[in-house]
């Protein structure tokens, strides 16, 4: 990449520390060995070595244990290990479970999945702001509930669910509670010793990590079925050949991923929203209105009365990378799930831009992109047919 | 990887020609709306004599497609007569253009659409227009091939995605060869129900896909 692009797709991936990179290096071209059991040679019992310290690392950032964390390819095998697992152990048992309708696609579409297996799905509904309404999820958990699946951080418009009450509700109910942490792992706290939560989604390459690593965390005594059938690794569900530089990878952009870097990450996105919604004319910040409920690197906004991708191409002309919700820019031809779920209509989801911030961005760009930002509204609405509404 | 458009794409898009308003207009047109994502608004001064076009102006709220196609038809049209300007179609854009991804056809059709039906418009105000007529499987068929098929860039009928058009009791049922649950099923259904709706004796318009 050009090093005077301004990068705020960070949400879709992020560049990897260059210091991961450097911790990852020796497990491909000295300890490439795989990682076997204690009764192995001392290659194999060096890359066992680093893989435990890998996951290790992670555990402790989550206060859970070590065999809690099992890896895998990334979030959406994670996210199909938590679900299909989950709903084979239950099969002829319970067959009924819970999810937002906001959900990355890997749980919707594992639910869907599984609805042809004749399990069947309740997608609960969001506010405007993104926000899953408890009592309706109270109401929707009956005797044939095994799971209840809820994001921590919305991909999109960066909407937090309060996993807590949320875990409180499952617990008191008795049904298993998997929450989708790959845009919130290491930005905010997820202490597992406190949280309820039984099935929890991480992924490395959101966190300047290597892409093609994740874990799921499955609290000790969930009952989950393995997907994929081979050796025994990964305490007996996942097999494959382990990934030790990326484990390594992952596990060295946890330990790089600190409380001071979301402390810059927040100013910048507040500086960002004030931006965007006071120094240009007509634009409205979707998602929660509060900035603490959101990730911290999400902003998204509505241009009205512009259509997305040419703010985006606009955008990329003047090297700034960000994505829209606009069907124009979609590999459906659709508008975005998430915007219509929060009951927006089509234009306000066409005009949606979603800029998501790294450490690795600084306050000086977040000015540059509201200058440019605002530069581009004003030519595109002045070709534009529509008129601001009461004007 | 570069950008998907050509050069002259993101030319026309950066600095579109012949934008805004032509105040008392001979003729204009709307094509699409806000809910479809991308509109076109198209005006003409047509001179009544040579009925040939003297000024063309476009407004967009649309993507990069829709921009540029825009500014190139209007370039194309303007300084021709009305029957030389209705022989364009957006594969004469396309081709001015140097070429549209196949499947951004359907947001380019859009400007060239705006353009047919205000020439129409003026036709119609000029008392040169035919009259209308029944709705008959050959006008549901004609208005479909204004549908484009996303996978290939092309209509719906010449690719033969639409397998069969009933007409009864101003009742039209258009049948899709495409799984339900595919991902451009939804988007295909809501561009042929907006084609066939504003037929004048047409109540009711059902898309079945037929492809398991």
């Amino acid at each position: 990449m050009e090093s005077s692009m301004i990068y705020l797709d960070n949400a879709a991936s992020t560049r990897v520390d260059p210091r991961v990179v450097e911790a990852m290096l020796p497990y491909f071209h000295d300890y490439y060995a795989v990682a076997s059991s204690e009764f192995s040679h001392s290659p194999g019992l060096k890359a066992r070595e680093a893989l435990d310290h890998a996951r290790n690392t992670i555990a402790r950032r989550l206060k859970a244990r070590d065999e809690e964390i099992v890896f895998t390819s990334g979030g959406t095998e994670s996210n199909n290990l938590a679900l299909k697992g989950a709903a084979q152990s239950f099969q002829g048992k319970r067959n009924h479970l819970i999810c937002s309708s906001i959900e990355h696609n890997s749980v919707t579409h594992s639910c869907k999945w599984l609805e042809s297996l004749g399990f069947h799905t309740t997608y609960l509904s969001v506010d405007q702001e993104g926000f899953v309404d408890l009592n309706q999820l109270e109401d929707s958990i009956d005797e044939n509930t095994f799971l209840v699946s809820i994001q921590h951080g919305n991909q999109e418009v960066g909407t937090l669910q309060n996993l807590e009450a949320i875990g409180k509700i499952c617990r008191s109910k008795e049904v298993l509670f998997h929450t989708d942490a790959s845009q919130s792992f290491t930005f905010l706290e997820l202490d597992l010793s406190r949280l309820p939560a039984d099935l929890v989604t991480l992924s490395a390459h959101k966190i300047h990590g290597p892409r093609g690593v994740g874990a799921l965390y499955v609290r000790q005594g969930t009952p989950i079925k393995k997907q994929l059938h081979g050796g025994y690794s990964e305490f007996d569900l996942r097999p494959g050949t382990e990934n030790v530089a990326g484990a390594v990878g992952f596990g060295k952009a946890v330990e790089l991923s600190t409380s001071e870097h979301v402390k810059r990450i927040r100013m910048m996105q507040s500086r960002l929203a004030d931006g965007l919604t006071h120094d240009i004319d007509d634009v409205v910040l979707n998602g929660s209105q509060d900035l603490n409920k959101r990730l911290p690197g999400n902003i998204n906004v509505s241009f009205n009365r512009i259509e997305g991708e040419s703010v985006v191409l606009h955008l990329d002309m003047r090297q700034i990378a960000v994505i829209t919700g606009s069907a124009c820019f979609s590999r459906s031809l659709e508008p975005s799930y998430v915007m219509m779920a929060m009951g927006f209509s089509h234009e306000r989801a066409h005009g949606s831009i979603r800029f998501t911030i790294s450490r690795f961005n600084t306050p000086e760009e977040m000015n540059r992109v509201v200058e440019t930002c605002r530069e581009i509204a004003r030519s595109l609405r002045s070709i534009s047919p529509l008129h601001k509404q009461g004007v | 990887m570069s950008l998907p458009y050509t050069k002259k794409v993101l030319d026309h898009f950066m600095h579109p020609h012949n934008v805004g308003k032509i105040e008392n207009p001979d003729a204009s047109a709307t094509e699409g709306s806000p809910a479809c994502g991308d509109m076109v608004k198209l005006y003409l001064k047509v001179n009544e004599k040579t009925q040939i076009i003297e000024d063309i102006k476009f407004e967009s709220y649309g993507c990069a497609s829709n921009i540029a196609t825009g500014s190139i038809i209007t370039d194309l049209a303007r300084g021709k007569t009305l029957e030389e300007a209705k022989t364009l179609n957006w594969k004469s854009a396309a081709d001015a253009l140097g070429g549209l991804p196949a499947v951004k056809v359907h947001c380019a059709v859009l400007a060239v659409d705006a353009l047919r039906t205000a020439i129409e418009n003026y036709e119609h105000q000029h008392g040169l227009l035919k009259e209308k007529t029944p709705t008959t499987r050959t006008v549901v068929l004609r208005r479909l091939s204004k549908v484009i098929n996303p996978l290939a860039g092309l209509d719906v009928v010449k690719t033969k995605l639409v397998k069969k058009v009933e007409v009864e009791n101003h009742k039209v049922t258009v049948y899709v060869e495409l799984p339900s649950d595919h991902q451009f099923a939804n988007n295909v259904r809501n561009e042929i129900e907006e084609r066939i709706e504003p037929l004048w004796d047409v109540n009711q318009v059902k898309v079945i896909f037929t492809k398991q």
